[in-house]
């Protein structure tokens, strides 16, 4: 291959010459996630046509413009696609501007694909690593420049992330492009990034920075307002570092999270922020809506319609954001609204209206048609009637006449939509069909961290897309689409329908706002109620935390344990009063302890408190009959104790809980110490050995500590005698 | 300005004894010869801040403050002076002096803080957000508490002090987290709705709480009266509303007795005009934070109620310090005459000291620059005064050197004495050859002998 011939050659002057080295780009042509699907099980994400245009030319484009020589494109999923789109594209004969491709087919994520290209020894010097569908304008001088200064400086600065300012909703926590939100923390003179956070757990009401980042940093910012833009320069480090640890999958939630937890190699990233010009890459369907809808107000100059930069037919710009291709057959009623693109040699009915919305080439639309905020690829027929809102609808689709897509919907390649029929909001639509639960196991668990494997993917395509087969199993289905419709309408399972909404192309619905609003409001006050009916501590942190929503984990262990042990009085006092059996209520602690990290002697602590609790709270006279109540609590509920005594550790604890409950909460029950701790012992719930080690331990204690060790001298001083005799 | 100021001067702090007593309270401690009170005092007046109440802890303390300051401030300061109980803490003072406050806003600063800054800019940020507290914060000293000229760095290698760690908006006007004592040293907690709402915050480690608030006093008040356990106004007060800033509780329970301004059941209309008001008067074209945050996505009427923390940061040339150590005792002392002699209120010499015309001066004596020598003060010969405080009245016998350090009123000290970085309090006697060194405090010593010196040396504090 040429690129190790001239690896090879390289090597030797590699330090002198790290300043000339030409430089290199990783685009990676898969994204290794499930968002497209099902369009990405028949084509690459990478090819999937941006306001006609396939994405990858986009990222190319860029690369070339911005002073990339020698572009690896690393290709996984659908890679002789992508091969074979390359070769014919004019990519390959472009001057000063290698484009070469890497093929695997084991890789499930970009840390295995770069642990490919580490091995392929072909990056010499610092690269720009972006993923293939990326839309960008911005100029790399800067940022390349800061970061080779850096690196002179300090070799551990191995990479320079791009960002750039997007608020979330404050509402949804996803940024404009769909993703979620993002919580950085990045020093304020140095702009190296300190903490990274995406995926951010709602639940979590804080934010926690080490303390040992503001010992080392005097002044950080946290940004809640920045979107990464998947844009990185990297230090040929990067790749050794992908080598080293093997089990980084994902770049940003295992590399560069493993780098800022790792103290120990030092290694550091910094930010760059580009302010003016344009970066964002395309993650799911809402990216792919909100990038189109920039590149046709040319924020991405100069990659819109109307510039030729790709081998694509340039458009001509008409006022109100209009670009039509030639060759456009228009019926003069039809009305075409702002913002609109359509490709080469499509048809348009009578009466037809269609706004915001990219139509592809030889596509024909009949009248009387309404299209809104869609995405029509190649090849479409819409025939009359039909009603498309803030839909996708992929290469040679038909829709019947009258066919209504409601919003988010998504039409895979070739899928025919019957007569009227209605496909509900935000079904995806495909010829194949949807890989079932046995068959994509391991496939699911990536699709929760959205690092996902493509293989599933491409052997469902390479098996099932021999047309006739597909054809003949999707007719037994007509139904589901309508009278002559082909395809099948995925359940939406994967991620749940919670997440549809979210990631859809169509605009969040109103009603979804006021019910997000809604439910964490709600959750605001239930929180606010649960902490105003705390007992208030006298403490500022718990009294001042409980008002404030969220903040629950922010309390500390001490909070924690006390949870914990109210929450084992409750599953003790209900087995008590529903009779439930022991072994049951063992294995409800069991959970509840491991729920909240405690140790089996803080289980043993909680149900003795629990127990004497109960007998207190028992109606009773005296204190004869406290202790009748007494003994027989213990004694029914021996043996739930002694499963969490199996160490002389654990009945200490219990003894130490025992004083301190006479001393606090049951002062009634104190004088009944010493009896309550013989029968114990000769319940054999408490062994003298613990007896005799919580004497011990408290003989050097205060006078007022002493309190109960002289109420149970007596029994004491009998254990003592007694394991003398023994002797 | 309807502002009502709160000096709270403390009592007789633990932390520096021996230099305090029930005779001198913290409030009375000079400064170049000059109780710490009256600077506080002084920047108040020069603010134009009249009304003030001094909380004096301890009935005995409170005695001799407000002799003091009836005898200094008699007819420039309008100085009501009360006396609280001990241990009762910043935020317990101000319950205690609760009824005799009654205007809008409310003004507390500690009395031992020793600055530049005007108390009036403090207030005026106050005003200009409407905010229910603006704390003023200074940058912290950068090297350690201990580590200064005196101890002769032993703790160089501490890294910069840290007392608090504080959150705040792009612009730094608002206060969004703040982190005091024993939480500064665990990791920091912020909260993701406040990130939410602002978007991005700055963290700093290397700001410092320069106990000086101004508070609203209705939430203030409410606070108080609700949260009976809260203690202190910085540890307590100042982080839980903070921290409930989003979330604001103050304003939906003092309801019915807030005034009518701050009552959240107005309607509409005077709530937007209360917000254009307090944009207008913040000179910002777009609304805080916090007003988008209350009012949502559709922008009638709020549906959460906030308050505004803010904060109002001292520059980096104004001098900020608080006397809270024996330590800062001897810094500020050296400060005040030194780089910050803007402060003293004095006019310097043209050797950059001060001499009282009445002190007496041997021959070859030398008082160096950044000296200070009080009134009727007497040096024998062949003395040597560097970077030092001399009180008045005091005996001072020949060949004397005393470096870096504060020598009280009416002390006498014998020939040949050597000291260096070191307090002696008032009526002190110290007999011919007694060498002190680093020797911080000595107090009612009747007589010290050269035989005692070198142990003296050992000993930081001793009492004869």
């Amino acid at each position: 291959m040429g690129a190790q011939k001239k690896g090879a050659t390289r090597v030797s002057e590699d330090v002198d010459a790290l300043a000339r080295q030409p430089l290199q780009a990783v685009l990676l042509a898969d994204s290794f996630a499930t968002k497209f699907r099902p369009i990405t099980l028949e084509r690459p994400k990478v090819l999937l046509p941006l306001v006609n245009v396939p994405m990858i030319n986009y990222t190319l484009a860029w690369l070339e413009s911005a002073g990339v020589e020698e572009v690896f494109v690393f290709c996984c999923a659908h890679s002789r696609q992508v091969i074979d789109y390359l070769e014919n594209s004019e990519w390959y004969s472009q001057p000063n501007f290698l484009v070469r491709t890497i093929q695997s087919h084991d890789s499930i994520s970009a840390g295995d694909a770069l642990r490919v290209i580490y091995e392929r020894n072909v990056i010499h010097g610092d690269f720009v690593l972006i993923s293939g569908d990326t839309v960008s304008n911005m100029s790399l001088t800067q940022a390349l420049q800061e970061h080779k200064e850096r690196k002179k400086k300090d070799n551990n600065a191995v990479m320079t992330m791009i960002i750039k300012r997007s608020k979330p909703s404050p509402i949804t926590h996803q940024s404009r492009l769909g993703t979620d939100e993002l919580f950085m923390a990045i020093d304020t003179s140095t702009k190296q990034l300190l903490y990274f956070e995406d995926k951010a757990d709602h639940s979590k009401g804080t934010i926690s920075l080490d303390k040992t980042l503001l010992a080392d940093n005097s002044s950080i910012v946290l940004h809640n307002d920045k979107q990464d833009c998947y844009i990185d320069i990297c230090s040929p480090e990067v790749l050794s570092l992908f080598t080293d640890n093997f089990d980084y999958q994902h770049l940003r939630r295992h590399f560069v999270k493993g780098l800022l937890l790792d103290d120990i190699m030092g290694y550091k990233i910094y930010t760059h922020e580009i302010h003016s010009s344009y970066a964002a890459r395309i993650d799911n369907y809402r990216s792919y809506d909100i990038v189109s809808k920039d590149i046709i107000q040319r924020w991405t100059y100069p990659y819109v319609p109307d510039v030729k930069f790709c081998g694509n037919r340039a458009a001509k710009l008409e006022r109100q954001g209009m670009y039509r291709a030639p060759e456009i057959v228009q019926s003069c009623s039809s009305q075409i609204g702002p913002f609109t693109v359509i490709g080469c040699g499509t048809k348009i009915g009578s009466d037809t209206k269609v706004s915001n919305s990219v139509i592809g080439e030889g596509c024909t639309i009949g009248s009387n048609v309404s299209i809104e905020g869609s995405y029509i690829w190649d090849s479409v027929t819409i025939e009359d009637g039909c009603e498309l809102r803030h839909v996708i609808v992929c290469d040679g689709v038909i829709l019947k006449a009258g066919a209504v897509l409601k919003p988010g919907v998504v039409l895979s390649f070739k899928v025919v939509i019957g007569q009227g029929f209605v496909v509900p909001a935000y079904s995806k639509v495909s010829l194949l069909q949807q890989p079932t639960v046995e068959d994509s196991d391991e496939e699911l668990e990536y699709a929760d961290n959205s690092s996902g494997t493509v293989e599933i993917s491409f052997r469902v395509t390479t098996d099932k897309l021999n047309g006739e087969m597909t054809s003949e199993s999707s007719e037994t289905h007509e139904s589901e689409l309508g009278s002559g419709g082909v395809g099948y309408i995925w359940s939406i399972c994967e991620g749940g329908h919670e997440e549809e909404w979210r990631h859809s192309i169509a605009p969040i619905p109103a009603d979804k706002f006021a019910e997000i609003t809604q439910t964490t409001d709600d959750d605001h006050e239930l929180l606010t109620q649960d902490g105003t009916a705390l007992p208030p501590s006298g403490e500022l942190k718990s009294d001042s935390f409980s008002n404030i929503s969220e903040d629950d984990e922010m309390e500390d262990s001490k909070d924690d344990s006390a949870y914990f042990e109210k929450e084992v009085e409750a599953t003790f006092l209900r087995a008590v009063h529903e009779n439930v059996k022991v072994e049951h209520v063992i294995l409800e602690v069991n959970s509840l302890r491991l729920s909240y990290n405690m140790t089996s002697s803080d289980c043993a602590g909680a149900i003795f408190y629990s127990m004497m609790k109960l007998a207190l709270e028992t109606p009773h006279a005296s204190a004869s009959e406290l202790l009748q109540i007494a003994t027989n609590v213990i004694s029914t509920w021996q043996r739930l104790l002694k499963s969490y005594l199996p160490e002389t550790d654990e009945e200490i604890e219990v003894i130490l809980k025992f004083e301190e409950m006479c001393l606090e909460s049951g002062k009634e029950i104190s004088p009944l110490f010493a009896l309550i701790l013989q029968l114990l012992y000769d319940k054999d719930l408490i062994e003298e050995d613990a007896i005799l080690t919580w004497a011990n331990e408290k003989e050097g204690a205060d006078e007022s500590d002493k309190v109960f060790i002289k109420q149970a001298e007596k029994f004491i001083q009998w254990l003592r005698e007694a394991s003398e005799e023994e002797d | 300005m309807d502002f009502q100021v709160v000096v709270l001067a403390g009592g007789t702090s633990k932390k520096l004894v021996p230099l305090v007593s029930k005779e001198v309270p913290k409030a009375l401690l000079p400064v170049a010869n000059r109780p710490v009170l009256s600077f506080v005092l002084e920047q108040l007046e020069l603010s134009n801040l009249k009304d003030l109440i001094v909380v004096v802890e301890g009935q005995d303390a409170a005695l001799c403050v407000g002799g003091w300051i009836s005898a200094a401030y008699a007819d420039r300061l309008h100085v009501e002076v009360a006396a609280v109980p001990e241990d009762v803490g910043t935020a317990g003072a101000l319950r205690s002096i609760a009824r005799h406050l009654t205007a809008k806003d409310i003004l507390v600063v500690s009395g031992d803080l020793v600055s530049d800054v005007p108390p009036g800019a403090v207030a005026a940020a106050h005003r200009r957000h409407d905010a229910v507290v603006t704390a003023m914060l200074c940058t912290a000293p950068v090297s350690g508490p201990s580590d200064s000229g005196f101890s002769g760095g032993k703790d160089k290698t501490k890294k910069p002090g840290r007392y608090n760690i504080i959150g705040m908006d792009p612009t730094k006007q608002f206060l969004l987290y703040i982190a005091t004592g024993a939480e500064v040293e665990k990791d920091t907690r912020i909260q993701k709705n406040i990130l939410h709402a602002v978007g991005q915050m700055e963290v700093r480690g290397d700001l410092m709480d320069a106990h000086m608030y101004a508070f609203k006093r209705s939430v203030l008040q409410e606070v108080l009266d609700q949260k009976d356990t809260f203690q202190s106004l910085r540890q307590d007060v100042l982080p839980y509303l903070v921290r409930s800033q989003l979330k604001s509780e103050v304003l939906v329970n003092g309801a019915s007795q807030a005034p009518p301004e701050e009552n959240g059941n107005e309607k509409n209309s005077s709530l937007n005009n209360h917000m254009m008001l307090s944009r207008i008067l913040a000179n910002a074209s777009m609304p805080s934070f916090h007003e988008l945050y209350a009012s949502d996505r559709s922008g009638s009427a709020p549906v959460r109620r906030t308050h505004k923390c803010c904060a109002y940061i001292a520059s980096n040339s104004n001098y900020c310090t608080r006397l809270n150590s024996i330590q800062a005792f001897m810094d500020i002392n050296r400060d005040v005459i030194g780089e910050a002699n803007h402060l003293s209120g004095y006019s310097f010499s043209a050797h950059n000291n001060i001499i009282d015309p009445s002190a007496e001066l041997g021959s070859k004596t030398t008082v160096g620059p950044y000296c200070m020598l009080g009134e009727g003060s007497q040096m024998g010969d062949k003395c040597s005064v560097k970077r030092s405080v001399i009180g008045r009245h005091c005996r001072i016998g020949s060949n004397v050197k005393i470096v870096n350090s504060v020598v009280m009123n009416h002390v006498t000290i014998g020939d040949g004495c050597s000291i260096q970085g070191s307090v002696i309090c008032s009526n002190v006697q110290l007999q011919e050859r007694v060498i002190l060194k680093d020797c911080q405090v000595l107090w009612f010593l009747q007589a010290v002998s050269i035989r005692q010196s070198l142990w003296l040396e050992k000993r930081n504090k001793y009492k004869g």
